[in-house]
């Protein structure tokens, strides 16, 4: 057994960034480990640019965005092991892990940030009924054919989904020379950016069907053909108008789940709304010295957060090994209020220090205009921000500062209200 | 008269912005609710240009390809002629962030540079 002050679960950009900042506050003693055979986790086979614009305020591709963090890591020195799968991590904080050469690792860290990002829903998750011929991939799979193993995944392309991994794949296929068919969308509105569905499906007349989706699949060995219906309010495939499309291949982009089976085994509770854990505005668990971040946490709209988030988690964890924190009286409760799907964190639980804001997360429940972010303490309003647009595909962020926190306080809510009086977006 | 209806991509919103020309002649522009939805209307009806990225065939690498993108944007009516002339080029490891793999393309005057370093796949 090998013993650490930190460890860190998944070298993506979440893993990334929190080692960084924890090497930066003082922590020497630091190792990542890593399934997969490089860093960067999915950033390297997001070829598109679109990353960067709020954290380095330049405009990167995937691949330069985390050659950033791969750096800086190697120049701190902080240990990496690639190739090494984590099976299971205890209450103890014990980890065993396999990697290839070393055979089983046990592990024993003071401190673990567990970044382990998410996984794409399947097939098999939305209940396509049909046949089960190849061809139908998730559209991260086929992305990262296309753009690290160097394949193409088929030619004549249905996808299924909205999400911006939806929306990139549409044009990369098209720009491979595919004849990408059509994006289906179950939602009465785009689930991704409002950039790429312009720059991706707009610039090559790619039809982007709302309120429809696929009822049916047909093939023996390869795809043949899917049955797309239109659905109602409910989401109800409609009868009498189903089409069916000739296609090899079908990209499903249908949404991502945190992959939390590690913090399954340590016990940790999740979040109905996020598929994370629950956490503190440290980033920490319900386990002490226990933190997550990014992806696993909940799924982010911009890799930005992502760093910003892991940041949090790995200064918190520095302070926790420098025995630098001091606990409230009272933890505060923030909950979300209306129209909203969820905040991140969910508790206060330290004294402030030298903090003056602590940075709310939050994800709306559907497309809004001229609204108010409105935080509440016994329906008392504290403080708000006024937003033109908010979208679920959008996360936002807003600062609560600590001079507005009173020491008695035991819950704070967080709503979204529409102005009074003006213009709304009568959705 | 022309009616072009373009949708702006500077915030979540995603206005329509409608402009009417005569020729090349901008007559009448609105459906924006900033200034940046009538600036980007206007860029985008005269010249719209994006950034490319793709990937490039890679010999002797620890990856087939190498992801690249154009250095600067290059007029949207380009893209798939760039890809074509892109889909040819085959480049040799070792690759450097950075690194021109097609000088001026298309003679757009913009580089297409790499975006990730690969090493040669008998040094990994």
């Amino acid at each position: 057994m090998t013993k650490h002050k930190m460890v860190v679960v998944g070298a993506g950009p979440a893993g990334l960034a929190a080692a960084l900042e924890a090497s930066k506050n003082g922590i020497d003693d630091i190792i990542i480990l890593e399934r997969d055979k490089y860093l960067g986790g999915i950033l390297p086979q997001c070829i598109h640019n679109g990353f960067g614009l709020e954290y380095f305020g330049e405009e990167l591709t995937g691949p330069e965005y985390a050659d950033r963090f791969m750096r800086d890591i190697d120049q701190a020195g902080i240990e990496v092991l690639t190739e090494t799968m984590v099976l299971n991590i205890n209450q103890d904080k014990l980890i065993t892990a396999l990697n290839k050469t070393k055979g089983v690792l046990k592990i024993k860290a003071e401190t673990i940030i567990l970044a382990m990002g998410c996984r794409e829903r399947t097939r098999e998750n939305i209940q396509i009924p049909g046949d089960r011929p190849a061809g139908i991939l998730s559209a991260g799979t086929a992305q990262r054919y296309t753009n690290i193993e160097g394949f193409i995944p088929g030619k004549e392309v249905m996808i299924l989904g909205s999400g911006d991994i939806g929306l990139i794949m549409a044009r990369r296929m098209k720009l491979e020379g595919a004849d990408v068919k059509a994006v289906l969308e179950i939602m009465p509105f785009s689930s991704g950016l409002v950039r790429n569905k312009v720059q991706c499906l707009d610039d090559f007349d790619i039809p982007l069907k709302l309120q429809h989706t696929i009822t049916r699949i047909e093939g023996k060995k390869r795809l043949k053909r899917v049955e797309i219906s239109k659905v109602d309010k409910d989401f109800n495939p409609i009868k009498g108008t189903q089409k069916w499309i000739n296609c090899d291949t079908l990209l499903l982009s249908v949404g991502l789940i945190p992959e939390n089976e590690l913090s399954k085994a340590m016990n940790l509770k999740l979040h109905p709304a996020t598929g994370g854990v629950y956490v503190n505005e440290n980033r920490e668990t319900e386990l002490k010295g226990v933190y997550a971040c990014g992806n696993v946490l909940h799924v982010h709209d911009l890799v930005d957060w992502v760093s910003e988030e892991a940041e949090i988690a790995g200064r918190s964890a520095a302070e926790y090994l420098n025995k630098n924190q001091e606990k409230r009286d009272l933890p505060i409760k923030i909950t979300p209020n209306k129209n909203l799907t969820y905040t991140v964190p969910q508790k206060i639980e330290y004294k402030f220090k030298d903090k003056k804001f602590i940075k709310i997360y939050l994800r709306v429940e559907k497309p809004m205009e001229n609204v108010k972010i409105v935080f509440s303490h016994n329906e008392k309003s504290m403080l708000s921000y006024d937003k033109k647009i908010v979208m679920p595909g959008e996360m936002v962020t807003v600062n609560l500062p600590v001079a507005l926190i009173k020491k008695n306080m035991e819950e704070i809510k967080l709503s979204i209200v529409e102005k009074v009086g003006e213009k709304n977006g009568r959705t | 008269m022309e009616e072009h209806d373009i949708i702006c991509t500077g915030c979540p919103k995603g206005c329509q912005v409608t402009i009417k020309t005569e020729g090349d002649k901008i007559t009448d522009i609105y459906g924006y609710e900033c200034p940046t939805g009538k600036e980007y209307a206007i860029n985008e009806f005269k010249n719209p240009t994006r950034i490319l990225p793709t990937t490039v065939k890679v010999e002797d690498g620890e990856f087939p390809l190498v992801p690249v993108k154009t250095a600067a944007p290059i007029p949207k009516s380009d893209l798939i002629k760039a890809m074509n002339f892109i889909a040819e080029k085959t480049v040799k490891a070792p690759i450097e962030i950075g690194d021109i793999l097609i000088e001026n393309i298309l003679n757009t005057g913009v580089d297409v540079v790499a975006t990730r370093n690969i090493k040669k796949e008998s040094e990994v």
